[in-house]
C-alpha cells in the first residue's frame, strides 16, 4: 500500500507550485488511473513517488514504512517500478542488457523471449540491439515496458504507456496490464488520456493545477469526464480532450 | 617468456599459452617466440628493429598474432612492423601492446605499422593498448600506422586502450585506392593525469573508395584528450569521421575534424559530441535498482563495449 500524505512540490524558489497538498492512498492489487489537464501535475506526482524528484513537503510511506528520504535506488529496490513517458536512450546497451538489470540477474533466453512477446516484439528481432536512436518511438515505448514486466514489483507506475504506440499495442497494453497484476498481486498506477484505460480503472484520480479536483470509482467520475470532452467538470482551466 | 609477458599477452591479445596461428612474441625489445605458417611468413628485419610479415594471396581464416610486451621500468622499445597482405587475403591480425613498469623510470613502446593490404583483400586488425604496474615510471604506447588499401580491399581497426597508459600520441595514416575501404573503431578511456593524442589523416584517392573513422572515448579526472580527423576526398567517395566522447570530472576533451573535398562527387561527413552522462540514463538505471556508481559504470562499459 501507498500512502502519499500532505505532498506539496514548489519549484522556482518556492514561487511556483506544481503539486498542492496531495493526500492519496493506493491499497494493494489497485488499479489507478490519474487523468487530468497537460502541466496539472501527473507527471511530478509519478517522479516524487519514484524519487526522481524531490518533494517539498509531505511524506510518503510503502506499506507502512516511511520512504521520503529514500533514494531512487533504493525505492526501486523497496518495490517501485517506474515506466517513464519518454523513455531513454543508450549507447551500446542492448535490449538484452536492460531486461537482465531489471530482473537483476543473467537470464535464460526463453525468459528474456517471453517479456519481449509480452509486448509484441519478436525476439529474434530485438533481444541483441542497441537501445538507441535506431529505435522507433513505439519499439522503444514497448521495450520500456518490457522491462515493467521483468521487474514485477508490487507497485508499478506507467507514465502516459500509450504515448507513441499504435493501435495493435494499444490492446496489446491492456492485456499487459492485467498480466501484471495477476502476476505480482501489486498495484498499478497509470498516468493517461486514453478513454479504454480510464475504462478499466477500479479508480480515477483526476489531478488538476496541482490538486486532485476528482476521486472515486471509475462508474462515477468517467461518464462525468466524458461529459463535455472539451472541458470536463474536474478541471481547473484547459479541458481534457479525450481523444488526443 | 617471463611471467609478467603472460600476464599482459592474456590481457591485450586474449591469449593463454601458445597462440593458435603466426606469432611473433615481442618482450622488452627482444624476440621471445616466433613461428610462420604455411601461408604466413614472419621474418626479422635486416636493417632495423621489427619485422615483416607475409600473407600469402587467398589465405582464408588464419591468425596473426604479433603482441609486444614491456615488463619493466626503463625501457624505450621501438619497433618496426610491416604487413604484405596478397590478393584476396581473409586474415585477422591481433596485435597489442602492453607496458608494465616497476620502478620510478618511465617505459615506452613505439610500435610504428605499414599495411599493404592487396586487391579485393580484408584485414581485420585488433589492438589492445594497457598498462599495469605499482611503479610510478610512466607507461607510454605512441603506435603509428600506415594504410595503403589497394582496389577493393578492407581493413577494419579496432583499437581499444582501456587503462593505465599514462601518454599516447596516436598516428594514423593511410591512402585508399578503388573500392577501398578502411574502418578505424578506436575506443578509449583516460584517467588521472593520463593524456591521449590521436590523429588521423585519410586520402581517399580511387573512384567508390571509402572511409569510417569512429571513435569512442571517457575522459575522467584531470585527464585531456584530443582527437584529430583530416580526410581528403580527391575522387568520387564517401568519408565519415565520428567523435563521441562522455567527460567526467575535470577532465578535457577536444574534438578537431577536417574534411577537404577536392572533387565535385567526395561526400564527407564529420560529427563529434562531447557531454557528461546525460542525467537521464543514470536515473532510469537506478529506478531498475542501480545505484548511482553502477548505473555510470554500466553506461560506460556499454559506450565502451
Amino acid at each position: 500500500m501507498l500512502e502519499l500524505k500532505h505532498i506539496c512540490v514548489d519549484v522556482d524558489d518556492g514561487n511556483k507550485e506544481i503539486l498542492k497538498d496531495i493526500n492519496l492512498t493506493i491499497k494493494d492489487h489497485e488499479f489507478v488511473v490519474i487523468t487530468g489537464p497537460n502541466g496539472g501535475g501527473k507527471s511530478t506526482l509519478a517522479k516524487v513517488i519514484s524519487g526522481l524528484m524531490p518533494l517539498s513537503e509531505g511524506q510518503i510511506f510503502l506499506d507502512g514504512v516511511d520512504i521520503t528520504n529514500d533514494s531512487i535506488t533504493q525505492r526501486a529496490n523497496a518495490g517501485i517500478s517506474f515506466a517513464f513517458q519518454q523513455p531513454v536512450r543508450f549507447k551500446g546497451i542492448t535490449v538484452r542488457d536492460l531486461l537482465e538489470l531489471s530482473v537483476g540477474e543473467k537470464i535464460d533466453e526463453n525468459r528474456l523471449c517471453l517479456y519481449l512477446h509480452d509486448v509484441g516484439l519478436c525476439p529474434k528481432d530485438y533481444i541483441d540491439r542497441d537501445v538507441d536512436g535506431s529505435l522507433s518511438g513505439g519499439e522503444i515505448k514497448r521495450i520500456e515496458i518490457a522491462m515493467i514486466m521483468a521487474r514485477k514489483t508490487k507497485l508499478t507506475l506507467f507514465d502516459e504507456p500509450e504515448a507513441g504506440i499504435d493501435l495493435w499495442s494499444f490492446n496489446n497494453l491492456i492485456d499487459v496490464f492485467g498480466k501484471l497484476q495477476k502476476e505480482t498481486k501489486g498495484s498499478i498506477v497509470v498516468i493517461s488520456h486514453q478513454e479504454r484505460i480510464l475504462n478499466i480503472a477500479d479508480r480515477i484520480i483526476v489531478l488538476s493545477e496541482g490538486k486532485i479536483t476528482a476521486e472515486g470509482a471509475k462508474d462515477e467520475i468517467l461518464p462525468q469526464l466524458l461529459g463535455d470532452q472539451m472541458k470536463c467538470g474536474f478541471c481547473i482551466g484547459e479541458g481534457i480532450d479525450f481523444n488526443e | 617468456m617471463n611471467d609478467t609477458t603472460k600476464d599482459l599477452l592474456a590481457i591485450i591479445s586474449d591469449v593463454f599459452g601458445e597462440p593458435d596461428g603466426a606469432y611473433n612474441i615481442r618482450e622488452d625489445s627482444q624476440c621471445a617466440g616466433r613461428k610462420s605458417t604455411e601461408n604466413i611468413k614472419i621474418e626479422g628485419k635486416k636493417d632495423k628493429p621489427g619485422i615483416d610479415i607475409f600473407i600469402k594471396e587467398g589465405t582464408k581464416g588464419e591468425k596473426v598474432f604479433i603482441p609486444a610486451c614491456i615488463t619493466h621500468s626503463n625501457v624505450d622499445d621501438l619497433v618496426y612492423n610491416d604487413f604484405y597482405v596478397g590478393e584476396g587475403a581473409d586474415v585477422t591480425i591481433v596485435a597489442g601492446c602492453g607496458v608494465h613498469t616497476d620502478g620510478e623510470e618511465s617505459s615506452q613502446h613505439n610500435g610504428i605499422h605499414r599495411f599493404f593490404v592487396g586487391k579485393n583483400a580484408r584485414v581485420i586488425y585488433l589492438e589492445k593498448h594497457v598498462g599495469v604496474g605499482e611503479g610510478t615510471g610512466a607507461r607510454i604506447i605512441n603506435p603509428e600506422t600506415y594504410v595503403e588499401i589497394e582496389e577493393g580491399g578492407y581493413l577494419e581497426m579496432e583499437t581499444t586502450q582501456i587503462k593505465g597508459v599514462d601518454s599516447t600520441v596516436r598516428k594514423t595514416g593511410g591512402v585508399v585506392k578503388e573500392g577501398g575501404k578502411l574502418i578505424v573503431k578506436e575506443k578509449i578511456m583516460t584517467h588521472g593525469s593520463q593524456h591521449a593524442e590521436t590523429n588521423f589523416t585519410v586520402d581517399l584517392e580511387g573512384f567508390d573508395s571509402g572511409v569510417d573513422l569512429i571513435s569512442r572515448s571517457v575522459a575522467r579526472d584531470t585527464s585531456t584528450q584530443v582527437f584529430r580527423s583530416v580526410i581528403n576526398g580527391n575522387t568520387r567517395c564517401t568519408g565519415h569521421s565520428e567523435c563521441d566522447a562522455i567527460i567526467m570530472d575535470k577532465a578535457s576533451v577536444s574534438a578537431i575534424p577536417e574534411l577537404t573535398a577536392n572533387h565535385i562527387d567526395a561526400s564527407l561527413i564529420h560529427e563529434a559530441a562531447i557531454g557528461k552522462i546525460a542525467g537521464e540514463q543514470l536515473m532510469k538505471l537506478m529506478t531498475l535498482g542501480l545505484t548511482e556508481k553502477e548505473a555510470e559504470a554500466k553506461i560506460i562499459d556499454g559506450f565502451l563495449r
